[in-house]
Parts: structure tokens; C-alpha cells; sequence
């Protein structure tokens, strides 16, 4: 965080910069801004992984039997169950 | 001819007029979702599981009202949230202040961790304690930016059908999930510190 105001600034627009949303400006903005301060491209590549460990995790769920039984029982949808 | 489908891939006709094998369709492609939403969001399996039916019996009895302007899981996430923050009034009362508690928290910054391991190896990144860290992490966050980051993050919904399904301004949507994402960061960042230091004195 060499010039912490301008990082702050940055910090922002994050978020929107990982989804994508930012107007061609400000990514450029960014991307210079990235290409010259180590710190804030340590926080963008940890956000993208720390979203990325989440959606492996959330992969993984499922729902109890139990559950999905008496969901199908309630909905009146037995026969349909997988 | 092939008539319309939602822009989830559903039949609206068929659930119009009660096609069972299409409305299993729908449960079963969303209530993996819509349980754990509620689970997060209540810490309460029975709790979760009563929201889950209820959002499923309700919708069953609004397909004839839904007019397909949002997909059928951005409507189906709004019925879940809105069961779901009703049950939490009706458990704490006080608790639920839904939207104010994060507005005025604005401007104040996170503190920000920088320690770089993104590139750690995946088994250390996958690991049953990182896993645990993930979880306690999740569940400190605000119940208002635990749905956004859900909604976004973990089921793919657009800023946009987020904003929707939670009656918020796109702009909204923005502010919680960037505070969502560094707080979660954050979190990381610090437990993975903690075991490069742990490691470094042994």
C-alpha cells in the first residue's frame, strides 16, 4: 500500500474489476494501478482464491436423505424422486 | 413448435398447469441451493428444512402469477430469503435489523492482511482446518452480506437477480459484496499467516 489513498480508491472497485463490471476506464485504471503496487495485487489474486475455496466447498453440499425425503413426501412428488 | 422455456430452462406452462415431473425438476435442481442458503442463514438444520418446504409450497402456488421476468431460481432465492428473514424475527426479534446495521457502517475500512498465499499448495488450501477456517469465517459475517455473498458467489446469481431477489439497489449488492469478500479475505488471510508463523518457530 505505497500511495494508501489511491489504494484505498482502488480497493473500491475490487470487487467489480473480479466480476468484470468495471467501465474500460477504470480497468485500465486498475491494471496500471496493479502493475506497479504489489500489495493491492496480493488482495485481488487472494479475493479471487478466497471466492474460489468457497465454490469448491459449495460444490460439495448436499442435502441429509432425510430431508430430501420428507420434501418430496410434503410435494407430493415421491415417484419422482432420484 | 417448441414453446419457451424460463431462462433457467424451465417450462412455465407445464408448471402452470401442475406437470409434476417438471415441478421434481425444478426441486431438484434447487433445493441443494435453497437448504444450505437457509442453513447459513438460520444455523438451524430444522429450521432450514422447514424453509426449504415452504418455499417450494409457495411457489407451487404462484407459478399461475409469475410472469418470467426474472429467472425462476432468482424468484425462488426471493421466497427463501423472505421465509427466512421471518423466521428470524419471529425467533429474535431483536436481532434482524436487515438493512440499516451495514449502511451505516459505511466508510470505515477493513483492515487489510497483506500476506500472499494464494499460491499455497492445494492440499494445504483444501485442508479439514482450512475448511473449518472457511466455515467460521462464513458464519461471522452479517446475515446481510453472508445473502449477498450466497446469492452471488456461491449460486451464480447476476448483481442484478441478487438485487432482485433481495429487494436491493444493484449498487447495494456492490457495496455488501465487496465487504463480504474482503472480510472473508481478511479472515483467511490471517489463519493462513498464523500457520506460516506456527510453521516458521517449529
Amino acid at each position: 500500500m505505497n500511495e494508501k489513498g489511491h489504494c484505498n480508491d482502488m480497493m473500491g472497485t475490487l470487487s467489480d474489476y473480479i466480476d468484470g463490471g468495471l467501465t474500460p476506464e477504470l480497468c485500465r485504471a486498475l491494471e496500471d494501478h496493479l502493475k506497479d503496487c504489489k500489495d493491492c495485487r496480493v488482495v485481488v489474486n487472494t479475493m479471487k482464491k478466497t471466492i474460489e475455496l468457497y465454490q469448491v466447498e459449495s460444490a460439495k453440499e448436499s442435502i441429509p436423505p432425510m430431508v430430501k425425503e420428507r420434501l418430496y413426501a410434503r410435494m407430493n412428488l415421491e415417484d419422482f424422486r432420484k | 413448435m417448441d414453446e419457451p422455456l424460463t431462462s433457467d430452462g424451465f417450462s412455465l406452462s407445464k408448471l402452470k398447469t401442475g406437470d409434476k415431473a417438471e415441478f421434481a425438476r425444478l426441486v431438484e435442481t434447487y433445493s441443494i441451493k435453497i437448504y444450505h442458503l437457509a442453513l447459513k442463514m438460520l444455523n438451524d438444520e430444522q429450521d432450514a428444512e422447514d424453509i426449504l418446504q415452504e418455499t417450494f409450497i409457495k411457489a407451487s402456488r404462484a407459478f399461475k402469477g409469475f410472469e418470467g421476468r426474472s429467472s425462476l431460481a432468482t424468484w425462488l432465492y426471493r421466497i427463501a430469503v423472505n421465509e427466512a428473514l421471518m423466521l428470524m424475527r419471529k425467533r429474535k426479534p431483536d436481532s434482524v435489523s436487515t438493512d440499516i446495521d451495514i449502511e451505516s457502517e459505511d466508510g470505515q475500512m477493513e483492515p487489510i492482511q497483506i500476506v500472499d498465499w494464494c499460491c499455497l499448495p492445494e492440499q494445504e488450501l483444501l485442508s479439514d482446518e482450512t475448511r473449518k477456517v472457511l466455515k467460521i469465517a462464513v458464519d461471522k459475517l452479517p446475515k446481510s452480506l453472508l445473502t449477498v455473498f450466497t446469492l452471488r458467489d456461491l449460486n451464480g446469481l447476476s448483481i442484478k437477480a441478487a438485487a432482485e431477489a433481495l429487494n436491493l439497489t444493484e449498487t447495494a449488492v456492490k457495496t455488501r459484496l465487496l465487504r463480504a469478500r474482503l472480510r472473508l479475505r481478511s479472515e483467511l488471510s490471517s489463519y493462513f499467516l498464523e500457520s506460516e508463523n506456527r510453521r516458521s518457530t517449529e
